[in-house]
């Protein structure tokens, strides 16, 4: 399996009064397709350790490559472009933008990307909310929809430009159990529109368990990193 | 739309009331702005337009700029001299003919000669120092307004024989004259001849009025006691801005001193620069402040949406694309604020022009003189929007460079 994107020995130090170390000398590789849970303790670093992978954090030492790139010295409209087209994210609170609706949400980082025609992008939009059983709620605000309901199409929005890495931080973590269900089904799934990886932090083991490897950290660093073959 | 506009559009859209405020703030800024304009314009205009119309558009006279070098001067390598008679001025232009044809071979306009003189004007007891012009009466007319101010009889009346003169009213006034009346006027010289008044005319300026007198020519070289004589060109152009290059080419070829409408009324036209000056700064303070409306709202919905500005560059928006966002938000009202601000300019200049003024020494009603120019709405509305744009720039710039992971980690 190539790897997609790989943290070598990333540190990273807040440099407060007394500076505070994120995550240290952590070293992991993510390969095409695969699932791979983060868990930890609160405070271990899990989602630090999302940002740098997701390019939006810079790391005090050591460096990540996407692709095979190394993107340490790349400036910051760069590290833009590849987050544009190459990362989707998905975070605790779905953050969508109150004054769209939500197929005009999952059209924003189309349209910013520009690879697609308005009219071939709003059906590509429509085609993924519809996947994702938004089908009848395209036209309707956030505040109109459920929590569970809002999370999927943060979900859609992160598959919008069909990157090939999506990063989930928390991803279920407000919802309830039966729209944590859900969500976690869809992201199970993902690996499946394309040979896309996820990268998710939960604190929940029973989702951590059914990914296809689990890495776990304690104190910013990797303590246990394992395949969960049986689960995939 | 535009996504970036799109999104600075929901932006202000969603807050209605303090964009209507700030927007409000950039229409009265920019309304005011082109009704002051308008009116000072105008008076402006006004005023040169009465300026050009009562004066001659180029004057030359016999004077000379530098005075000429006196003979002992030219003779002896002197520092001063003292008790020397200088040399007899001859006044007038000389070969006058000559002059004229010259003049006429090239100015794009029309000309007339005149003789100028100081005299005393006397009817019955009462006596008041008065100019007198002698003009060929035709010429006159084509290069002055003399006609339309006439208040009784015409200007050409002065053109048949004998001894005639059209005076100011208020002259008229002063000495009781009244038309068929003959005053008596006296030159310097001391010759003095009857003249029948066969015209009056008012051309609102006091001394003026007060104190011109029109004679023939030919009566004014008489009473000069110099045959052919003229020490006046008046010229009038087609275009009165070509006035100051005609002065200077007309004094280059005579050699006599020769004055543009502009060169005579340069304090009044630099009053006007400085007054116009003064405007355009208070109309930039007033744009300014309305600017400061612009910020406040830019900087409350930077505020706002720092969580989703963090969003919007997870999802690979650059810090650069986040400005335009808020620069935009800006530029919208401020040219929001132009729009509805040219509107409101424009009626309030149409309000000025309508109203009415009656005064007991006119019979026509008079208007504020007010101008409707392109320039004052495009000046307004351009510094407006500049100075909602730079307003917006601020904020959006604090906006752009803000960690989106701090903002993240501080929202979950």
């Amino acid at each position: 399996m190539t790897a997609l994107v790989e943290a070598r020995g990333v540190t990273r130090i807040l440099p407060e009064t007394v500076p505070v170390t994120l995550v240290e000398d952590i070293d992991l590789t993510v390969g095409h397709g695969e699932l791979v849970a983060i868990t930890g303790p609160s405070g271990s670093g899990k989602s630090s350790l999302l940002y740098l992978l997701g390019l939006l954090d810079t790391p005090t030492e050591g460096e990540v490559l996407f692709d095979g790139q190394p993107t340490h010295e790349l400036e910051k409209d760069a590290k833009s472009a590849i987050r544009l087209a190459g990362i989707g994210f998905v975070f605790q609170f779905h953050f969508l933008l109150p004054e769209f609706t939500v197929l005009g949400n999952v059209m924003i980082p189309m349209r910013r990307l520009g690879r697609w025609p308005r009219t071939e992008a709003e059906q590509r939009a429509a085609a993924i909310l519809e996947s994702l059983g938004l089908g009848d709620h395209m036209h309707k605000r956030p505040d109109q929809i459920s929590g569970g309901q809002r999370q999927r199409v943060a979900v859609a929005r992160a598959l919008a430009n069909d990157p090939p890495l999506i990063l989930a931080d928390e991803p279920t973590g407000s919802l309830d159990s039966h729209a944590s269900e859900q969500v976690f089904q869809i992201l199970r799934e993902v690996p499946a529109r394309g040979d896309k990886s996820i990268v998710a932090v939960t604190h929940d083991l029973d989702i951590a368990n059914r990914m296809d490897r689990r890495v776990h950290l304690v104190d910013g660093r990797i303590v246990l990193d394992e395949q969960m073959h049986a689960n995939v | 739309m535009h996504l970036l506009v799109d999104i600075a559009y929901t932006h202000i859209h969603g807050r209605g009331r303090q964009t209507l405020v700030s927007i409000a703030g950039v229409t009265l800024g920019v309304g005011f702005a082109i009704g002051m304009a308008a009116l000072m314009q105008g008076s402006q205009d006004e005023f040169v337009g009465t300026l050009i119309d009562a004066m001659p558009h180029v004057q030359v006279t016999d004077e000379q700029r530098t005075p000429p070098v006196q003979p002992a001067a030219r003779a002896f390598d002197a520092v001063a001299f003292r008790g020397l008679r200088p040399e007899d001025d001859i006044r007038g232009i000389l070969n006058p003919v000559a002059a004229v044809a010259r003049l006429r071979g090239w100015v794009p306009g029309s000309l007339s000669i005149g003789l100028s003189l100081q005299g005393v004007a006397r009817y019955g007891g009462t006596e008041r120092a008065v100019q007198i012009m002698g003009v060929e009466p035709r010429d006159a007319l084509k290069v002055s307004a003399i006609g339309e101010d006439m208040v009784e009889g015409r200007f050409e009346e002065l053109d048949a024989a004998g001894f005639l003169a059209i005076i100011g009213d208020r002259l008229a006034k002063r000495l009781s004259v009244t038309l068929g009346d003959s005053l008596r006027l006296t030159t310097a010289t001391g010759l003095a001849r009857q003249f029948k008044v066969v015209g009056l005319f008012h051309s609102g300026v006091v001394a003026t009025d007060e104190g011109l007198v029109y004679v023939r020519l030919k009566a004014a070289q008489v009473l000069a006691g110099r045959q052919n004589a003229i020490n006046d060109i008046r010229i009038r152009l087609r275009d009165p801005n070509a006035a100051r290059l005609v002065a200077a080419r007309a004094e280059e070829m005579l050699g006599y001193k020769s004055v543009s409408w502009q060169e005579a009324n340069e304090d009044l036209l630099e009053a006007f620069q400085i007054r116009n000056t003064i405007m355009y700064t208070v109309v930039g303070a007033i744009l300014v402040v309305a600017g400061f409306g612009i910020f406040n709202i830019v900087s409350i919905i930077t505020h706002e949406k720092a969580r989703d500005i963090a969003i919007l560059k997870s999802l690979g928006f650059r810090e650069a694309d986040i400005r335009s966002i808020f620069l935009a938000e800006g530029a919208l009202m401020g040219l929001a604020g132009s729009l509805f601000g040219a509107a409101l300019g424009y009626g309030l200049t149409s309000i000025m022009a309508s109203i009415e003024f009656e005064f007991e020494q006119q019979t026509e009603v008079t208007h504020l003189p007010v101008t409707y120019n392109w320039v004052h709405y495009t000046i307004a509305s351009g510094l407006a929007v500049a100075a909602a744009t730079i307003a917006g720039y601020l904020p959006a710039r604090k906006a752009s460079e803000g960690n989106p992971v701090d903002i993240i980690r501080g929202a979950t």
